[in-house]
């Protein structure tokens, strides 16, 4: 079970004295509010605050790679009005099995097709449906938050049967 | 009885209609008649330029609180170029005898409106899917002919689409394989449930394969 285990994080918690924690956040704070907005909205709710032009998205359909195996892959195309409800889904109107011998889109993962029970279904499971849960397009933009994420290969990880 | 009374009147009514005019003069009577003519089209245009407009469609609650609330998110309502299509650019046709054959059909809809068809949302949702598929056999019927008023191929530009819109259009709108409303079906409103209609841009047939049988 990832991430189910706290333990760790709790305990760096705790011995972390008060006055420390607050100071840390303050400077956590100070740095990233340059490049995150707040998620409560502006300091001043009222105020007219000058909004950029929309992003330009990715469209060029190239497949990306993915930074690390579970990585949902990310959409190399415009979705913009697309329809994703209760009612229709339209990126299953090309990646859905039946469909993509004519679309030439990917097939949705066949670990999509398995309901939370694990139970394998003969088509999309309801809880796999809303693909833009997971699934974004890319904008060409400057990143909001700095992060120093390395792949793994990188880190030195083998191929199996190295050892 | 009734019929001998129906009878007199159709036979004084065509006995007035048959006599020469005793007191009005020639000029009177033909110069009347084409001012006559002339106000009667003027003001039959004037009505059918009214109900032509947006303002109107949207002055009914069914059209201004479910059609309109979604047209206004899409991009046929607001774009970069500042070019809006209106309700009757796409759901009537331009062409004189057909807007005709379409404004008597919209007397049933004028009907829905008086005895209440669609007096909640629910009732909306609810006709949704009939109503969608009654625009999409027109359409398709006409060949898309209401977006190709503003959307023609001979001036789409398939080099400044992306490549893989510029090829589904040369592989299925170009070959007058597919028309518009086939694959392009909830671009200004939202769909009903779309159970069992097919994208439009499936293969043909002898390529899609056998259909498997349903595991019960």
């Amino acid at each position: 079970m990832r991430g189910q285990d706290r333990s760790g994080r709790l305990s760096i918690g705790r011995l972390l004295a008060g006055p420390m924690l607050i100071l840390m956040t303050l400077f956590v704070t100070a740095a990233f509010a340059q490049f995150v907005p707040e998620l409560n909205g502006y300091p001043d709710p009222m105020a007219e605050e000058e909004i950029g032009p929309i992003p330009h998205w990715v469209t060029d359909d190239i497949r990306q790679m993915r930074a690390y195996p579970e990585q949902p892959p990310i959409i190399p195309h415009s979705i913009e009005g697309y329809q994703l409800s209760v009612n229709t889904n339209r990126c299953l109107s090309c990646h859905k099995r039946e469909f993509v011998q004519g679309s030439g889109a990917p097939m949705i993962s066949v670990t999509h097709f398995m309901t939370r029970d694990g139970q394998m279904l003969a088509d999309v499971s309801p809880r796999r449906y809303f693909c833009t849960a997971c699934h974004v397009p890319q904008a060409d933009t400057p990143i909001l938050v700095p992060n120093t994420f390395k792949d793994m290969l990188e880190l030195g990880a083998q191929p199996a049967g190295t050892e | 009885m009734i019929v001998r009374t129906i009878k007199s009147i159709l036979l004084w009514v065509w006995g007035i209609l048959t006599t020469p005019a005793k007191t009005l003069g020639l000029g009177v009577l033909t110069l009347g008649g084409f001012m006559g003519g002339v106000i009667f089209w003027g003001a039959f245009n004037t009505g059918l330029e009214i109900t032509n407009t947006e303002a109107f469609c949207i002055s009914c609650h069914e059209m201004e609180s479910n059609l309109y609330e979604e047209l206004s998110r899409t991009i046929h309502f607001s774009n970069r170029s500042g070019v809006r299509a209106t309700c009757p650019d796409c759901h009537v046709p331009h062409n004189w005898t057909d807007k005709i054959a379409r404004k008597m059909q919209a007397s049933k809809e004028v009907w829905g409106h008086l005895f209440g068809t669609i007096d909640t949302r629910s009732e909306f949702l609810g006709l949704r899917r009939e109503l969608a598929e009654h625009e999409w056999s027109r359409l398709k019927a006409n060949d898309s002919l209401e977006c190709r008023n503003c959307h023609s191929e001979v001036a789409m530009d398939l080099s400044r689409q992306n490549p893989r819109a510029a090829e589904i259009h040369t592989r299925f709108l170009l070959t007058g394989e597919s028309t518009c409303i086939d694959c392009h079906k909830g671009i200004a409103h939202q769909l009903p449930d779309m159970t069992g209609v097919d994208p439009g841009w499936k293969v043909a047939p002898e390529l899609q394969g056998e259909v498997l049988p349903i595991a019960q």
